[in-house]
């Protein structure tokens, strides 16, 4: 078991691509932190730098306080579980399993008892005998744990693990990984483009996006406070809200109506540099059926016409077009094409509500809409920050 | 289970079809088998099936040493060409399928011209190389050339085999402890295995019935293997073709060929590979 600690960590690739950008990291001794961000922003490139698998062209990396940039894999001490899980096809899971151990000249008597046991653990004994083709997926999956767990390394790195699994096995396994992790204490990276897997799992998330780390903190602080248009969107199902706001005077001039600003955004775009056309994100669940909401409560009330209405049971979903541009900035366009929502283009923005169940909300109806304009975010549009954050990077940068 | 008229018939076309080609290859191949063990009254008789079977031929062959030093040279020379440029080549065929290194290109694109020469063009001045070197007629006068033609080949079939291998085991054995060479010899070498029998077989073979160098570089049978040698089989008397012993010796030098086709098609058709990743 060991700390982690990357300082400046650059990786440029020989054909001149920089897939890692300046990372500082300190991973503490037994924390579960979560790699997160869309595919190709580096995550595989910044675990395969701790692994050893790839060299670090700047920075530092240090596991349990020595510098290991020069070591081999072998020399770190750190187990791996591959997206492939990467099996050996020609050994039976239990040679997969203690393969480490005989190449560290581990006695044969300790392997069997350590690969027993880790197999007991995963629910593998019955099949220890079979080579991996003979498997079905999540057995794979569990076999590709084993042989990380059976090491007892210094840190767990995973890589996409559970993205091969059918979506009910991923649930099942992401409880078990969790688990798993709690009781061993090993410091484990884990890397997923998945952000709920990285909100469900993680003690700490790190979002990355290019190769640069966007934002570090509890899955709640992600939440609560996104530093950029990036995080706020990235974090969070179904994702925030995103409208093209004018501030004027005392209000917020949006697609949703005007909004009036209470003290909270008004100091934020007091600030000498905040620019006049924002852009403003709600999350789902900061709107309610103004009906259910007392009146006395502060906040905006908005009427739209309600498009489709999903009832879960717990909640109500209630989606509506707005007329007017979608917001737009380039945090946002990266957003959409990752998640494969190509811009919609001419239609104007599209929302979601997130209702109690008690709504009367009816499709093809006009509904009245509380939004609590005390938990909106405002985000310049040129460089994506967060502007209501009191840590605003550009308030330290003066100060 | 029972099969439908139309299933049947389509059995019935395909074995037709399957005989036809079968005939058509082994035809050939029977007719000297049929030869080899034909007397000389009746050699000439066209007949299908020898009408008086005898050993005579085979006897003949292995009287003098001429044939079996000859054998001698082939096994040897074959061997050592097979061990040396399988050797070669899976190094090079792994770090071609591996490595991004410059001049990556320029190998594939010689090996390839390389593959590409006509023979003949080369075998004047080999000729001239070898007499000079104190090469020719000699074991490694041969070997150096059948290595140097199929190399190109083994670099070509165990390249495929070895991209056939998820890059991901390498990096699997590395963190579990495995330094390179040994990553190399227990992860990867196991699963290249039906890749190199098969390559191995092919360069054998290609060592085996080469003709060409055989009877340019060698003069007597210090080295000269078998096809070069029944170039030089004399019938008993100056008057009678040796076309009996030719028989005898080509069924000889067949049969390994097919042994070893049979003993290893079961390794070079299965896939090892299965199951390595996600299915
Ligand atoms: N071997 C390589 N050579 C050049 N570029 C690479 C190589 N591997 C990855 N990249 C690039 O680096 C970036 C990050 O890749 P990766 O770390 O695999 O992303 P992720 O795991 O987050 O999806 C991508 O843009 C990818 O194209
Ligand atoms: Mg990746």
């Amino acid at each position: 078991m060991a700390e982690i600690t990357l300082e400046g960590v650059t990786k440029r690739y020989p054909d001149g691509a920089v897939a890692v950008r300046d990372v500082s990291l300190a991973i503490a001794d037994g924390e579960f932190l979560i790699l997160v961000g869309p595919s190709g922003c580096g995550k595989s490139t910044t675990l395969n730098m701790i692994a050893g698998l790839e060299d670090i062209t700047e920075g530092t990396l240090r596991i349990g306080g020595q510098v290991v940039n020069d070591k081999a894999p072998k020399d770190r001490d750190i187990a791996m579980v591959f997206q492939s899980y990467a099996l050996y096809p020609h050994m039976t899971v239990r040679q997969n399993m203690g393969f480490a151990l005989r190449l560290a000249h581990v006695d044969k008597a300790v392997i069997k008892e350590k690969v027993e046991e880790a197999a007991r653990v995963l629910d593998l004994t019955g099949h220890l005998d079979r080579k991996p083709a003979n498997l079905s997926g999540g057995q794979r999956q569990r076999v590709a744990m084993g042989r990380a767990i059976v090491r007892e390394p210094k840190a767990f790195l995973m890589d996409e693990p559970l993205s091969n699994l059918d979506a009910k096995l991923r649930v099942q396994m992401r409880t078990q990984i969790a688990r798993l992790q709690r009781r061993l204490g090993t410091t484990t990276v884990y890397v997923t483009h998945d952000q709920t897997e990285a909100m469900t799992l993680g003690d700490r998330v790190v979002v990355m996006r290019g190769g640069i780390v966007q934002q570090t903190g509890s899955p709640q602080e992600l939440y609560d406070r996104p530093r950029n248009l990036f995080v706020a969107g990235f974090i969070g199902s179904p994702a925030m809200n995103f409208l093209p706001a004018a501030v004027e005077e005392d209000r917020l001039r949006t697609p949703l109506g005007d909004l009036p600003l209470d003290d909270r955004l008004r100091a934020a775009l007091a600030r000498r540099d905040a620019p006049r056309e924002v852009i403003a994100g709600f999350r789902p669940e900061h709107f309610e059926d103004a009906a259910l909401v007392d009146p006395e409560r502060g906040g905006a009330t908005v009427t739209v016409t309600v498009d489709v209405r999903e009832s879960l049971g717990s909640d109500v979903f209630v989606h509506f077009a707005l007329e007017g541009g979608a917001a737009a900035a380039e945090q946002l366009a990266e957003l959409a094409a990752d998640s494969g929502l190509a811009d919609t283009g001419a239609g104007g923005p599209e929302i979601v509500a997130r209702l109690s169940a008690r709504t009367r909300a009816r499709e093809g109806e006009r509904l009245r809409l509380w939004l609590d304009t005390a938990q909106a975010h405002v985000f310049d549009p040129a460089t994506g920050d967060n502007l209501t954050l009191p840590g605003h990077p550009r308030d330290t940068a003066a100060g | 289970m029972s099969t439908s008229p139309a299933q049947r018939r389509r059995i019935a076309r395909w074995s037709v079809v399957n005989t036809a080609v079968v005939l058509y290859a082994l035809f050939p191949v029977w007719w000297i088998v049929a030869l080899s063990f034909k007397d000389p009254a009746t050699l000439s008789d066209g007949s299908f099936v020898p009408r008086r079977w005898t050993l005579e031929n085979y006897r003949g062959i292995f009287a003098t040493s001429e044939f079996t030093r000859a054998l001698v040279n082939s096994i040897g020379i074959a061997l050592i060409s097979t061990v040396v440029a399988v050797t070669l080549g899976t190094m090079a065929a792994y770090a071609v399928a591996r490595l991004r290194f410059p001049g990556k290109r320029l190998l594939i694109g010689t090996s390839l011209l390389i593959a590409m020469f006509p023979p003949i063009s080369l075998v004047s001045p080999l000729f001239d190389i070898e007499r000079f070197l104190g090469l020719f007629d000699t074991w490694a006068g041969l070997i150096i050339p059948y290595m140097t033609f199929s190399l190109p080949l083994a670099i070509y079939t165990l390249s495929a085999f070895f991209r056939e291998i998820p890059w991901d085991l390498e990096k699997a054995a590395k963190v579990d402890g495995a330094t390179p060479a040994q990553a190399f010899r227990l992860v990867i070498a196991p699963l290249a295995a039906p890749g190199v029998f098969t390559t191995a077989i092919l360069v054998f073979i290609f060592c085996w019935n080469d003709f060409l160098f055989a009877i340019s570089l060698t003069s007597t049978t210090a080295a000269r293997t078998v096809p070069a040698a029944i170039a030089f089989f004399t019938g008993s008397s100056q008057f009678q073709q040796p076309t009996g012993s030719i028989a005898a010796a080509a069924v000889v030098i067949t049969v390994p060929i097919v042994v070893f086709v049979l003993l290893f098609q079961r390794r070079i058709v299965a896939g090892l590979t299965s199951g390595a990743v996600k299915g």
